[in-house]
């Protein structure tokens, strides 16, 4: 026994992760298991979102996609990105350095709170912002005599998506930065470094791929918001309607194909992102 | 300006309830290598951070050249650190961790090269300018984060367990190498360590720390042998404590009842006929035999109480049960926290019973 697990050891690494030896079934039962889920749940709709796309021919799909509502739906959700994901890294930078790097009272309650969007529900984060931003709402009146209008625009968009997707880079920064510390700063701060230099020239590089990878989840989750979005969005064909409200809209008026062939757009949008995210890993390595 | 390079005044730190420093006074002079010794915990650490800028006395102050820096930033201190697992700049090579501090004094490309290059060679470690700090061994990096802190040509060098992570006969060599390079460069260092031997071994000036005081401040040599307190006494050195129960020839009414501290240096073994003051010595029984290399340990017992000596490997061997002849040259004596050292009152006398 010990013989031959001496020889996968060092014949075949991949079989045996360090002192582990299961048994050949429970290798290929637990493999079967996953590759089914995963086929069942995640490869087999894909391939049904791209059949119903195309079901009524390529010019259906094109016309769909290449329409006026969905074209300002595109334009929406690319901005919608293009606020949310710079916004969130800087308050996911900053927001990891305060929790790891100094202790102060009133710690946990924020930890606590930073999850916060990740256990509510969406619905309800949208909830909140009209109830806050509505005409009716706390600030309504002022902004309205400032003449702003939030809630059903892109402003609300994006504030109920920056709250949405706020766990994202705070979360993938923590780990790291709590094991790397701070010594590496304290050495260039001993070394003459302003606070800016040491950031840019030590810390950003130490926590770039965690950031990039938090930007990147950050980034794919704001595409597809749905639940806070509807509520703060009003549904104006053509105005405040991102890809996921699109979709739905279509959907819910027996638009089957344009659904899918939008939802197809979607799709290929998050498997760029995650194809930029296994690019970047392999850089990393 | 005042003579002192380094001067601090009454400085207390509190960690919330924990009182961390008590009281730190010394003063240092420039061009002096100074170790910072104590157990682990006791606050060495901490002084060095005060030092450096890193952390804020809450009372007292620190003048460098008579000056106050107290309220001055790290950055403006004029001081060089390398930390105990030197925190190199992981993402930068050997010789941009060392132009580091050389670029944020914005000094030209050509001179930055010239001067790396110059530290390098110091440090041994030319050619290794493009590899990365993990590619390194333990002795390279800290020979690079010696380098790195030596760069800006800081008036103070500040190093925190220099040594701590580095094989025993790597750390042997990299001491004496370090007290060469501090003797060449004349630049005041303060080391903190909790090695003993490293202390005594290179440094000028020794600061014992303990429970975040300092118990002693002295040459190596006045800390080994006329330590003054009771916690110097027990943590310099090698030693068997204990409160004698029977008479130890010499120190008749020395003792009484209070505990005294031998080292094996201030104990001498023979056979009754090799000691020089038989007057001197008690009877003894060997115990135990150790083999040291250089010597032997010998635990022997007197009036009840072990004690250990060495004896040279050149002499005729002991063996255990032999009766041997205990000459205990010195010993110290406790007394309030105090420290006092006792001759043997027979050694010197003139021993006119037998003229």
């Amino acid at each position: 026994m010990s013989k031959g697990g001496a020889h996968v050891m060092s014949g075949n690494r991949s079989a045996s992760i360090g002192g582990l030896r299961e048994p050949r079934w429970v290798k290929v039962a637990l493999i079967s298991i996953t590759l089914l889920l995963i086929g069942l749940f995640i490869v087999l709709p894909l391939i049904v979102v791209g059949e119903h796309a195309f079901r009524k021919g390529f010019e259906v799909f094109w016309a769909a996609i290449s329409d006026d509502a969905a074209l300002s739906a595109v334009k929406l959700t690319l901005t919608v990105a293009l606020w949310t994901v710079p916004v969130n890294a800087l308050f996911g930078i900053a927001a990891a350095w305060v929790l790891t790097k100094f202790q102060f009272r009133g710690k946990n309650i924020l930890l606590t709170l930073i999850d916060l969007p990740f256990a509510v529900s969406p619905v309800i984060a949208g909830l909140i912002y009209v109830l806050m931003y509505g005409t009716n709402g706390w600030l309504g009146k002022y902004l309205d005599q400032a003449d702003i209008t939030v809630i059903f625009s892109t402003p609300g968009i994006v504030i109920a998506t920056i709250f949405v997707t706020f766990p994202f880079v705070v979360r993938e920064l923590m780990p790291l930065m709590q094991s790397q510390g701070i010594n590496e700063e304290e050495a260039a701060v001993t070394l003459g470094a302003s606070g800016w230099r040491v950031f840019w020239q030590v810390t950003l590089p130490n926590i770039k791929w965690a950031l990039l990878y938090g930007i990147i989840l950050c980034n794919a989750r704001a595409m597809g918001e749905f639940g806070a979005v509807s509520v703060v969005s009003g549904h104006i064909r053509g105005e405040t309607n991102t890809l996921p409200l699109h979709i739905e809209i279509l959907y819910n008026e027996y638009h089957f194909v344009e659904a899918f062939a939008v939802s197809m757009l979607l799709v290929v949008l998050a498997l760029i992102t995650l194809i930029i995210k296994s690019i970047m890993e392999g850089w990393e390595s | 300006m005042s003579q002192w390079h380094i001067d601090v005044q009454n400085v207390n730190k509190f960690y919330g309830e924990y009182h961390a420093s008590k009281n730190i006074s010394f003063q240092v002079e420039k061009g002096k290598l100074v170790g910072l010794l104590g157990p682990s915990g006791g606050g060495k650490t901490t002084i060095l951070r005060m030092i450096a800028g890193l952390e804020q006395p809450d009372n007292g102050s620190i003048l460098f050249r008579g000056q106050e820096m107290n309220r001055v930033e790290p950055q403006k201190r004029g001081i060089g650190v390398v930390f105990q697992n030197y925190a190199l700049f992981k993402h930068m090579t050997v010789f941009d961790n060392i132009a580091f501090g050389l670029n944020v004094q914005k000094k030209s490309k050509s001179f930055i090269k010239e001067r790396v290059n110059e530290l390098l060679d110091l440090t041994n470690l030319s050619g290794l300018g493009k590899r990365y700090p993990n590619e390194l061994s333990g002795g390279q990096r800290q020979r690079v984060a010696f380098a790195r802190a030596l760069a800006p040509e800081p008036q103070i060098l500040l190093l925190d367990e220099p040594f701590a992570a580095i094989d025993a006969h790597v750390r042997r060599e990299l001491r004496s190498w370090l007290r060469e390079m501090i003797d060449r460069l004349g630049i005041t260092t303060l080391f903190v360590t909790h090695d003993q031997e490293e202390a005594i071994e290179i440094a000028d000036q020794i600061l014992v720390v303990n429970q975040g005081r300092i118990e002693q401040h002295g040459t190596p040599i006045e800390i080994y042998q006329s330590p003054q307190t009771d916690f110097v006494a027990r943590f310099i050195g090698e030693s068997t404590q204990f409160v004698p129960k029977g008479i130890i020839h010499g120190f008749n009414g020395v003792a009484d009842g209070r505990e005294v501290l031998i080292r094996p240096e201030f104990v001498e073994i023979g056979k009754p006929n090799e000691i020089a003051l038989p007057s001197a010595a008690s009877q003894g029984t060997v115990r135990h035999l150790y083999y040291r290399g250089a010597s032997w340990e010998v635990e022997v017992e007197v009036g009840g109480e072990l004690l250990i000596g060495n004896r040279s490997v050149e002499k005729s061997s002991l063996k255990i049960g032999d009766k041997v002849s205990v000459l205990v040259h010195r010993l110290i004596v406790f007394e309030n926290g105090k420290a006092n050292i006792v001759e043997n009152q027979f050694k010197y006398d003139p021993m006119p019973v037998f003229i």
